[in-house]
């Protein structure tokens, strides 16, 4: 371990070391009010970006999970006499349960993302509030704590709330961490910028978002346990107002919400101004200030502070990664020897939709170590066939073996997981990923079980053979078409697929570049993949293809080696019309 | 369970309460489906127009068929300002959703700095005129913000659906960048829009004025319901939003007649959630 490494941690002990045994140093007990503020909307906020700023669902129904905490508290503790301290842990669990309630429902609609998701969370807490107001819950009256007993943790009875509040803080930062820097927070990333994607590429997206609802839900429902006792006196009015999930999101966003410290540092500047012009008395100047000072940030600093000063160190630093060469190795063009084994087998695959029927009973086998060509005219069904084998749309019927094993039904992740991979025909990287995080991602979730390092070995090594060198920090916006295509490639080798789907990678590229592609197929082939392709430019179909399988109308039409395939007249009549045919 | 009467007359005032709905949702939804812009200052733009309507009624006399001349104009302005910003930034929904909630902050608070945060009432001679229908009591006022919200919600709906305007700005919530391709000034319009959603909102604001009694913090208020209003209604449909917001009103009003008046929030609310599961074709 480094120096540089080592100062960081021993700061962050020291410092809460300090903060921990801050209300013994026998300080006015403003101070500790003040802290456990900072501490309650760190927490909160930074609760809320676990689901909201990682995954991308945008939330306003803070509220909801927090007051449930704040209510279950206070119902137990007041109602059913329960020791405080043990009431804080049910209200976690309460809010998680209520937010994976949500989810399990929420989840499974791909529509509601976006700004609906929004409004539907909003919704949930005006519904839940108007609830737990007209329910003995409250009553309308409000809940007073004053009569419960608080643990004897500090000599000051604020003392301990600031105990309390700052155990919280500081669980909940050891939380954002830790998924940030875990699979499940890869994961999240991937999911924020493009969902399909990220199940393509084997993450299994409803789990992971129902984890970051559940671990969002809970911590505020835990902080919301301990601010009842806080505040002291409940009101639906002050629990659930509009102000306090808002305030959530303008912290989160004006620290950074992608970020696991982003919403720590909106929060601390936000309350210390917030709380400096209410201790000057200029409490609703305060609030525009905020206001405009939240205007600006978002104008020009729309990914958050902390985002912004670690670009700017990062182009103040020299890039550490140490591009892998290009070795894209020469395969002689002699035939390739193909295994007798099937390693896809369709029977009768139909897709429809509504309507359409987009693949009208397919029967095709796939052979280990060949290279299919997948040709027909537009409309045929080819792109629904791949996206019918990924699992991106469920079967209408029939089934698809894969190594003698059903995978018609299973989702898309779990399809990944059994070694098939896809490329898109309009390149769909995640772009708030660098290149060598895109292919790093697809290698963690698409391939076998590895150690961090050899992830980034096998990630960088796909990026040197697909010739993207020397881009491995480069975002996808700064890539070329050409360059985005070959990122498609070098993120589905990266998961090591048995069988590789590439849907039209030679789309729209130059001469000399298609010669290229055409090498990197082959010395992809050569390693050992099964290739099936959609193409219509027909020098690579017959350059490439061992056999050529012809869609039409959603139905298998021909099938067999590439020149006599397409010699055959009814092939050259659906392209060309009947009179080419003769 | 309460009489017909009693249910006929909780019909008609919610009936009549969610035209002030529709008539807040009317912007809301326009900037929302047309523009991808959420504007949350829509209700705290509404709020300066009330407390100007009252200032110029109050201090200088003005009644409020005058003073609307000058108030409309203004938010038309405000509107175009605003528009300016998102232009100039590039802001997406969600930057707009959080810098519109920032710009309605600032305005609650010069609200509150100016007006304090007493309650205002505007009182005039008309504000409690009412028709007697059969064994009903129709008010006056709610009944001409009806008309006008209708009037106003028809009008543009023939201008989206009828004229060249409005098929193009149609064309551009689809796809900006085709439609730009097929020459339609996207820029020019969505300032027109802009502008024309801020006068709306001071339209509601003369109303509530009249109809209301005035606090800053009432800014809020209406927020989570007249939202739920633009999603029942559909996003960019103004006669949808009229409807949805006579619906939500007439549920509310009938909810809390049969219960109680604390239950009226859930209606709004469960019928938005199951709207949004449910998604039928019209939302």
């Amino acid at each position: 371990m480094t120096a540089g490494q080592t100062l960081p941690k021993a700061a962050a002990a020291l410092g809460i070391l300090v903060f921990a045994i801050l209300p013994t140093a026998g300080l006015p007990a403003f101070y500790d009010s003040f802290f456990y503020l900072v501490f309650f909307w760190v927490s909160l906020s930074t609760s809320w970006a676990l689901l909201s700023g990682f995954a991308g669902y945008f939330s306003l129904g803070h509220a909801a999970f927090f007051g449930v905490g704040m209510y279950t508290t206070a119902t137990l503790t007041t109602k059913a006499n329960v020791t405080f301290l043990v009431t804080v842990p049910v209200a976690a669990a309460m809010a998680a349960l209520l937010g994976v309630g949500i989810g399990a429902v929420v989840f499974r609609m791909k529509r509601l993302r976006g700004e609906l998701f929004a409004l539907l969370t909003l919704a949930v807490t005006f519904v839940i509030a108007t609830i737990i107001l007209n329910t003995p819950i409250d009553g309308g009256a409000g809940v007073f704590m004053s009569a419960v007993p608080m643990p004897n943790l500090m000599p000051t009875q604020t003392g301990t709330i600031y105990v309390l509040g700052f155990a919280m803080c500081v669980l909940t930062l050891g939380i954002a961490w830790w998924v940030a820097h875990s699979r499940l927070g890869l994961g999240l990333f991937a999911i924020h910028d493009d969902e399909d994607v990220a199940e393509a590429k084997g993450v299994p997206t409803f789990r992971y978002k129902l984890i970051a609802f559940a671990l969002s839900a809970g911590i505020a429902g835990a902080v919301g346990g301990i601010h009842a006792m806080y505040v002291g006196f409940l009101t639906v009015a002050g629990t659930f107002e509009l102000t306090v999930p808002l305030y959530v999101v303008l912290m989160s966003v004006l620290g950074g919400s992608r970020n696991w410290f982003g919403p720590a540092v909106g929060a601390t500047v936000i309350t210390a101004l917030l709380y400096a012009f209410i201790s000057g008395g200029e409490a609703m100047v305060g609030r525009a200030v905020v206001g405009l000072i939240l205007i600006l940030a978002i104008l020009w600093l729309p990914d958050g502070v902390v985002p912004a000063i670690q670009a700017w160190m990062k182009r103040r630093r020299r890039s550490e990664t140490k591009p892998h060469a290009a070795v894209v190795p020469a395969v002689p063009d002699r035939p390739h020897k193909i295994g007798s084994r099937n390693i896809l087998e369709a029977r009768g695959v139909t897709k429809r939709f509504g309507g359409l029927q987009a693949l009208a009973g397919v029967d095709l086998d796939v052979r280990e170590g060949e290279i299919l060509g997948l040709v027909g005219p537009n409309g045929s069904g080819k792109t629904t066939l791949i996206n019918v084998i990924s699992g991106f749309y469920p079967l209408s019927g029939g089934t698809i073996m894969v190594d003698g094993a059903e995978i018609g039904r299973l989702p898309a992740h779990e399809i990944a997981h059994r070694g098939i991979a896809r490329t898109y025909q309009i390149p769909r990287p995640f772009v708030n990923m660098t290149v060598l995080d895109n292919v790093s991602m697809a290698a963690t979730f698409g391939g076998p079980p590895r150690t961090a390092a050899e992830i980034r070995e096998e990630a960088l090594h796909w990026i040197g053979f697909t010739g993207l060198a020397g881009k491995e920090e480069a975002l996808p916006a700064e890539l070329n078409l050409h360059e985005r295509k070959f990122l498609e490639l070098a993120r589905a080798l990266a998961a090591k697929p048995k069988l590789l789907l590439l849907d039209e990678v030679l789309s729209g590229l130059n001469p000399a570049e298609v010669d290229n592609a055409i090498r990197l197929v082959r010395a992809i082939r050569a390693q050992g993949a099964t290739i099936v392709f959609v193409e219509h430019l027909m020098r690579a179909v017959v350059e490439l293809s061992d056999r050529v399988a012809v869609l039409n109308e959603g139905k298998l039409f021909a099938l067999g080696a590439p020149r006599e395939v397409m010699r055959d007249p009814r092939v050259v009549s659906i392209y060309l019309g009947k009179a080419y045919a003769a | 369970m309460p009489s017909a009467t009693l249910l006929g007359q909780a019909l008609i005032s919610g009936v009549l309460a969610g035209g002030m709905y529709g008539l807040l949702a009317l912007g809301l939804s326009l900037s929302w489906g047309l523009l991808r812009l959420v504007n949350l200052s829509h209700f705290a733009l509404a709020f300066l127009a009330a407390y100007l309507t009252y200032e110029l009624g109050t201090t200088y006399h003005v009644a409020p068929w005058w003073s609307v001349l000058i108030i409309v104009p203004s938010m038309f302005a405000i509107g175009l300002a605003q528009h300016w910003v998102f232009v100039r930034f590039k802001v997406n929904e969600l930057g707009s959703l959080l810098i519109t909630f920032s710009f309605a902050v600032i305005l609650e608070v010069g609200i509150q700095l100016y007006w304090t945060a007493d309650y205002r009432r505007f009182e005039t001679h008309y504000a409690t005129w009412s028709i007697k229908a059969g064994p009903f009591y129709i008010p006056v006022l709610e009944l001409i913000l009806c008309l006008v919200a209708g009037v106003l919600a028809w009008g543009t709906w023939l201008w989206l659906r009828k004229t060249y305007v409005g098929k193009a700005l149609r064309a551009s919530a689809e796809d900006a960048d085709i439609a730009a391709a097929y020459g339609v000034d996207h820029r020019k319009l969505a300032y027109l829009l802009s502008g024309i959603g801020a006068a709306y909102a001071g339209v509601a604001g003369t109303f509530i004025a009249l109809i209301a009694t005035l606090a800053p913090a009432q800014i809020w208020a209406w927020l989570g319901v007249v939202f739920a209003v633009v999603i029942i209604g559909r996003l960019g449909n103004p006669l949808g939003a009229l409807a949805a917001g006579m619906l939500i009103g007439a549920s509310e009003s009938i909810a809390m007649a049969v219960f109680s008046p604390a239950w009226a929030p859930v209606v709004s609310f469960s019928v938005l959630i199951a709207i949004l599961l449910w998604d039928p074709e019209w939302s």
